[in-house]
């Protein structure tokens, strides 16, 4: 597809139309999901089911008063949210949803995912430094230490899925799986025997990547009052909330592309975009289920898990993967 | 090396644990009562305000006898009565006979903790605890409550 002016503002648009719908309404599945765990109803008064919920959150969010901290570093304080949500849009150009619908696909898709995935602990760099709040500062460090631990492990494991398909176009990769379930990266080949472990560290990796319970050492409520956005109201807020959303959107489709096949069918009947949706909000349910059965853990606890048991067994995998590729 | 495996599957399989509860809890019926909608019974021996009981006649149990005046450590009860006379038939003949009648039994609430002295000294099963609990106020007026007047209430 050709990137002309008209095809880039659709698909912007389109983009940031989807992620804001997604941020809005896994907030109103976040409450709705725990609020059935722990055995409550969850928000069901504003409309059916609660579903007017998420706009008047919105429109709640959107009349209050933007306040700056004195004292704060105002452009960094400004430019954070929008930092934290912009990376989150731009990674949605790449992803393909089905084979025709992608916004730009472009032969270095996983790596332009990853590089703006990194501008998140940026982000939240810039939030804890420029609110002048002690809390904002070391939640700042703390995430900040989480997502660059973290992505070594999750790198090492895509490396192994980048040479085992010989392509970082996720378009390709989807393909490459394509036909049945058989043909996922999830379950085990010739050339790569442990690609169930290597999934579950991925997976892993993403729920420390976006932050999420029980990896949310960045906004630990119990001892660090909210954590970078300690310092942020009105839709300050409301961006930081939207980009972790979009955020974990971005990683379920990530990790749907790169282990569940994509769009494609398990049993090879009618590949599209229904598979895709249906296998990312798959994804999204079990992030949300985690997060509401674990409790957080300690910042030694998650540093060590990477450091000790993550980045070992990924890179075991590695080598074993491409010793194996050059045998067989 | 096999006991950092061995830790690693254990604490994979904890974890694994732990979804299955809370799958399994998903699943189970809400417990929660949504307050201004639904109200739960309040169990027998909830300890409300003090509240007068009434007679079959719809006129307080209470003999004015001033027990419960008496017990209250923080003296919230103040009671006043009169002397009526009443005839009743005695043995084929009228006789009058005098009986204190209530007037006022005024509670202040502010001042109560519930221990529920006037309660147990009462003789006569006259007051009881009552079941409310929907009081909020910004007016300390509101706590003084007139028993007499919303035993009537009660009975309209």
């Amino acid at each position: 597809m050709s990137l002309t002016l008209l095809n880039a503002v659709v698909a912007v648009v389109i983009a940031i139309g989807f992620a804001a719908l997604n941020a809005a309404y896994l907030v109103w599945a976040e409450r709705r999901g725990a609020g059935r765990i722990q055995r409550r109803p969850g928000p069901n008064v504003n409309g059916p089911f609660g579903l007017l919920q998420p706009p008047a959150d919105g429109i709640k969010l959107m009349t209050k008063q933007l306040m700056i901290p004195g004292g704060a570093d105002k452009a960094l304080f400004m430019v954070a949210p929008v930092l934290a949500m912009a990376p989150a849009i731009m990674s949605f150009v790449t992803i393909p949803f089905s084979g025709s619908i992608v916004a730009h696909s472009m032969n270095i898709g996983v790596l332009m995912i990853f590089a703006f995935a990194s501008m998140g602990g940026l982000a939240i760099l810039f939030a804890g430094w420029g609110s002048r709040n002690k809390y904002g500062v070391m939640a700042a460090v703390r995430a900040v230490s989480q997502s660059i631990s973290y992505e070594v492990p999750m790198l090492i494991t895509v490396i192994t899925i980048v040479m085992m398909t010989g392509t970082m176009d996720l378009k390709e990769l989807a393909l490459s799986q394509s036909g049945g379930f058989w043909n996922w990266n999830l379950f085990p080949s010739l050339s790569s025997p442990l690609m169930p472990v290597a999934f579950l560290i991925f997976f892993v990796c993403t729920l420390a990547e976006t932050n999420r319970a029980p990896f949310d050492l960045g906004e630990a409520e119990s001892e660090l009052v909210a954590g970078f956005h300690t310092e942020y109201g009105s839709m300050g807020f409301g961006l930081f909330f939207m980009g972790e959303y979009a955020n974990i959107v971005i990683g379920a489709s990530l990790t749907t592309i790169l282990f569940l096949g994509g769009w494609g069918c398990p049993f090879g009947l009618f590949p599209g975009v229904w598979w895709f949706l249906l296998k990312i909000y798959l994804l999204i349910a079990t992030f949300i289920w985690i997060r509401w059965t674990f409790p957080r853990t300690t910042i030694y606890g998650l540093l060590n898990l990477s450091w000790k048991i993550l980045i070992p067994i990924s890179l075991f995998n590695l080598l074993l993967t491409a010793g194996l590729l050059k045998v067989f | 090396m096999g006991a950092y495996f061995s830790e690693i599957f254990r604490g994979l399989q904890s974890l694994a644990i732990g979804m299955g509860i809370t799958f399994k809890e998903f699943f189970q019926p809400v417990v929660t009562v949504p307050y201004p909608y639904k109200t739960i019974k309040m169990s027998a021996r909830y300890r409300g305000h003090i509240e007068l009981i009434e007679n079959e006649e719809g006129t307080p149990n209470c003999v004015a006898c001033g027990m419960c005046q008496r017990a209250c450590p923080s003296g919230c009860i103040s009671l006043a009565s009169k002397s009526v006379e009443y005839e009743v038939e005695v043995k084929g003949e009228m006789k009058t006979k005098k009986k204190k009648v209530l007037t006022k039994y005024n509670l202040n609430f502010t001042t109560c903790s519930l221990c529920g002295s006037c309660v147990e000294s009462c003789n006569f099963g006259a007051i009881e605890f009552s079941k409310e609990y929907n009081l909020a106020s910004s007016r300390k007026e509101d706590f003084h409550f007139d028993l007499l007047e919303r035993l009537k209430e009660r009975n309209s």
